[in-house]
């Protein structure tokens, strides 16, 4: 099932299936660590529509809500 | 021969940190992207040569997202021998700035850094292989403690141009996985206390009430320092030790004489009195040393403790989207924070935000609307003798200000505010050392800096009444200072030289015999209508003199506004 980051639940992990954001955006994001084919567990959500907080490799990265929503992830459920 | 050394790395890397232990220079290192915003020069004996080294701020891409990482791309364009530090426990990421370096036409060796964090975390590294692969030396380092450093310099010379053919970034990652499928292997562990903690503080129901509680406790603590310092050692360093030297002093020299006067000051009922007497070696000492200096300390400490925990980043994605309201994201809290100890680092942070619009609303209002520590101790030391809920009246009011200029700048300026996104550091404890390295470090600059300013305001203001400027300002001021601030036209003085330094500004209110409400609203307009000089200077730097005058006209309006309303309602 493909849902955006802000749909997963604090605790589900998933793989990145596709990134629909601009050139710019893609690179920041892939040069954090976040792209496709890798695996990402959601950490925290933060209210009204606040930044997401995911794992990805050992690593705690805060992602903006707006973004969050671009960023296309497999999850089993 | 090596000419030019770069540090170059991600973000929160250790590259300051590998920076210090390579030329001994003193810089401040924290555990939070983008503590260094701007390039630090050291130097370094290589033998027989001295060679230059560059702490570059640290940078995901050799293509500029913001300012700070413009200066970074800049630097490496200019050629040297990188130093590409990597972060041990976080290989991938790391790697994909490595491969960038490896396609120019820089020498490149590689430190393997944090690499006792590997240890902990279950991560272990391949370091032979992994230079096989990428075909220039790789050296585990450890930054904090100095392990592998020496090896590092010894093996500078082996460093290599690789020239790689240029590759696109699908390429390099997948570059990258290969290698780090072959070099690295993870073993499960468990969850260690900090990493239980970390989880904590980011997740809002928790991380809300812990907030909180860390910036309460951050306030006592600093206050009950603060206030320590005060009492027990620098008050009756002055009275006791200070005050008898200052008296024969004053008898030798003889009141009236304009020496007296410039370093003694006036006697108050026949008595040096440390708050009012203006001279150079009293109030002039006094203030910058008993006054503000303890409270510096005890913030620097605090603020030092939490930087290297790692705790700010995760502060700022707490309160971001009530950042979002003021045209910021959340990280914008960080300049915010080194604002509270003094506004030119503080504007100099804005650099972590991406974009002019964000940086001019940030700088703004941090300029008008965050008072320094110096003014703030001054505040609490002249307006808490008339009861602490004035203290808090003006800071409620200035925080009030900040949230309505933010509220309204977002409205008025086109464009929306970022989102946020930052790498949120693990928490590590802080070390002692480090912490006290620091602190040290920006109470020195205290000193060697804001030391001097405030003598010479003081000597300023004493040179300004002699010769009667003070009168002819006073004059020209009235109308405004007594007619829409209800303030004495004296206070003239204490807004001329707050152009200089807040802090001998808010003491200079002192002497004028004040009611508690001239008092406040005197206060409150002393940290709104401009920022000091050394501040002014860092804003047309960072803002450009257009963006600069804009925002004066609003430090103007506003003061102006406020003063008179203050002046009405109380």
């Amino acid at each position: 099932m493909f849902i955006d980051l802000t749909q997963m639940q604090p605790g589900e992990t998933g793989i990145v299936k596709e990134i629909q954001g601009g050139h710019g955006l893609m690179r920041r994001l892939q040069s954090m660590g976040i792209r496709p084919s890798k695996k990402i567990s959601k950490v925290s959500s933060h209210f009204w529509r606040g930044p997401q907080t995911v794992e990805v490799d050992n690593i705690q990265i805060a992602v903006g809500f707006g973004m969050a929503r671009k960023i296309l992830v497999e999850v089993e459920r | 021969m090596i000419e030019k050394i770069l540090l170059v790395g991600n973000p929160n890397v250790g590259k300051s940190a590998i920076f210090s232990r390579l030329t001994g220079a003193k810089v401040i290192i924290s555990n939070y992207p983008g503590t260094t915003v701007e390039f630090t020069q050291g130097k370094m004996k290589l033998g027989e040569e001295t060679v230059m080294i560059i702490d570059v701020p640290g940078t995901y891409t050799l293509e500029a997202t913001c300012k700070a990482e413009d200066v970074a791309c800049r630097m490496v364009k200019e050629g040297g021998l990188a130093i590409n530090i990597i972060d041990a426990t976080n290989l991938e990421r790391n790697l994909h700035l490595t491969l960038q370096l490896l396609e120019d036409d820089i020498p490149v060796i590689v430190a393997l850094n944090m690499w006792d964090d590997t240890k902990h975390r279950g991560i272990s590294i391949d370091v032979k292989k992994l230079e096989e692969h990428l075909g220039v030396p790789v050296i585990p380092t450890c930054g904090l403690t100095g392990e592998g450093i020496k090896e590092l310099i010894n093996r500078l010379p082996e460093a290599k141009v690789k020239s790689l053919p240029a590759s696109s970034d699908s390429q390099k990652w997948e570059k990258i996985g290969k290698i780090v499928e072959e070099v690295q292997k993870l073993t499960h562990r468990h969850h260690t206390l900090l990493e239980a903690l970390e989880d904590l503080s980011i997740k809002p129901l928790t991380g809300l009430p812990i907030a909180l509680g860390i910036i309460y406790c951050a306030f006592w603590v600093v206050r009950f320092i603060g206030e320590g310092l005060i009492g027990h050692i620098f008050e009756p360093l002055f009275t006791k030790l200070w005050l008898p030297l200052l008296m024969k002093l004053s008898v030798f020299l003889g009141e009236g004489n304009f020496l007296h006067h410039i370093l003694i000051g006036n006697l108050i009922e026949g008595k040096i009195n440390f708050g009012q007497s203006f001279g150079l070696l009293t109030t002039g000492l006094f203030v910058p040393l008993a006054m503000v200096l303890p409270y510096i300390f005890s913030f620097y400490l605090v603020l030092g403790l939490l930087e290297d925990f790692g705790y700010l980043p995760r502060l700022a994605v707490l309160v971001d989207n009530f950042m979002h309201h003021l045209g910021l994201h959340g990280y914008a809290i960080i300049p915010f924070i080194l604002g509270l100890g003094c506004k030119v680092p503080g504007v100099l942070a804005t650099r972590i935000l991406e974009e002019r619009r964000e940086k001019f609303i940030a700088a703004t209002l941090m300029a008008i609307g965050v008072p320094c520590m110096a003014q703030i101790a001054m505040i609490v030391g002249l307006v808490g003798q008339r009861g602490g809920g004035y203290v808090a009246l003006i800071f409620l009011v200035l925080f009030l200000l900040l949230i309505i200029k933010g509220l309204v700048l977002n409205r008025v300026l086109k464009g929306v505010s970022p989102e946020i996104l930052v790498e949120i550091p693990p928490y590590r404890i802080p070390q002692i050392t480090a912490v006290m390295k620091k602190l040290w470090m920006r109470l020195s600059g205290f000193l060697k800096e804001a030391l001097p300013l405030v003598l010479l305001g003081v000597l300023f203001v004493n040179i300004l009444y002699t010769l009667k400027i003070v009168d002819f300002f006073a004059y020209l001021f009235t109308p405004i200072l007594t007619g829409l601030w209800g303030l004495p036209k004296e206070a003239i003085s204490a807004l001329i030289v707050g152009f200089l330094r807040k802090d001998v500004a808010v003491g200079m209110l002192g002497p004028l015999n004040l009611s508690t409400k001239q008092l406040v609203v005197g206060s409150t307009i002393l940290a709104l209508y401009f920022p000091c000089i050394a501040t002014y200077i860092v804003l047309i730097r960072e803002l450009g003199i257009k963006d600069t005058l804009k925002s004066t006209g609003i430090m103007i309006t506003v003061a102006l506004m406020i003063g008179t309303l203050l002046n009405i309602l109380l």
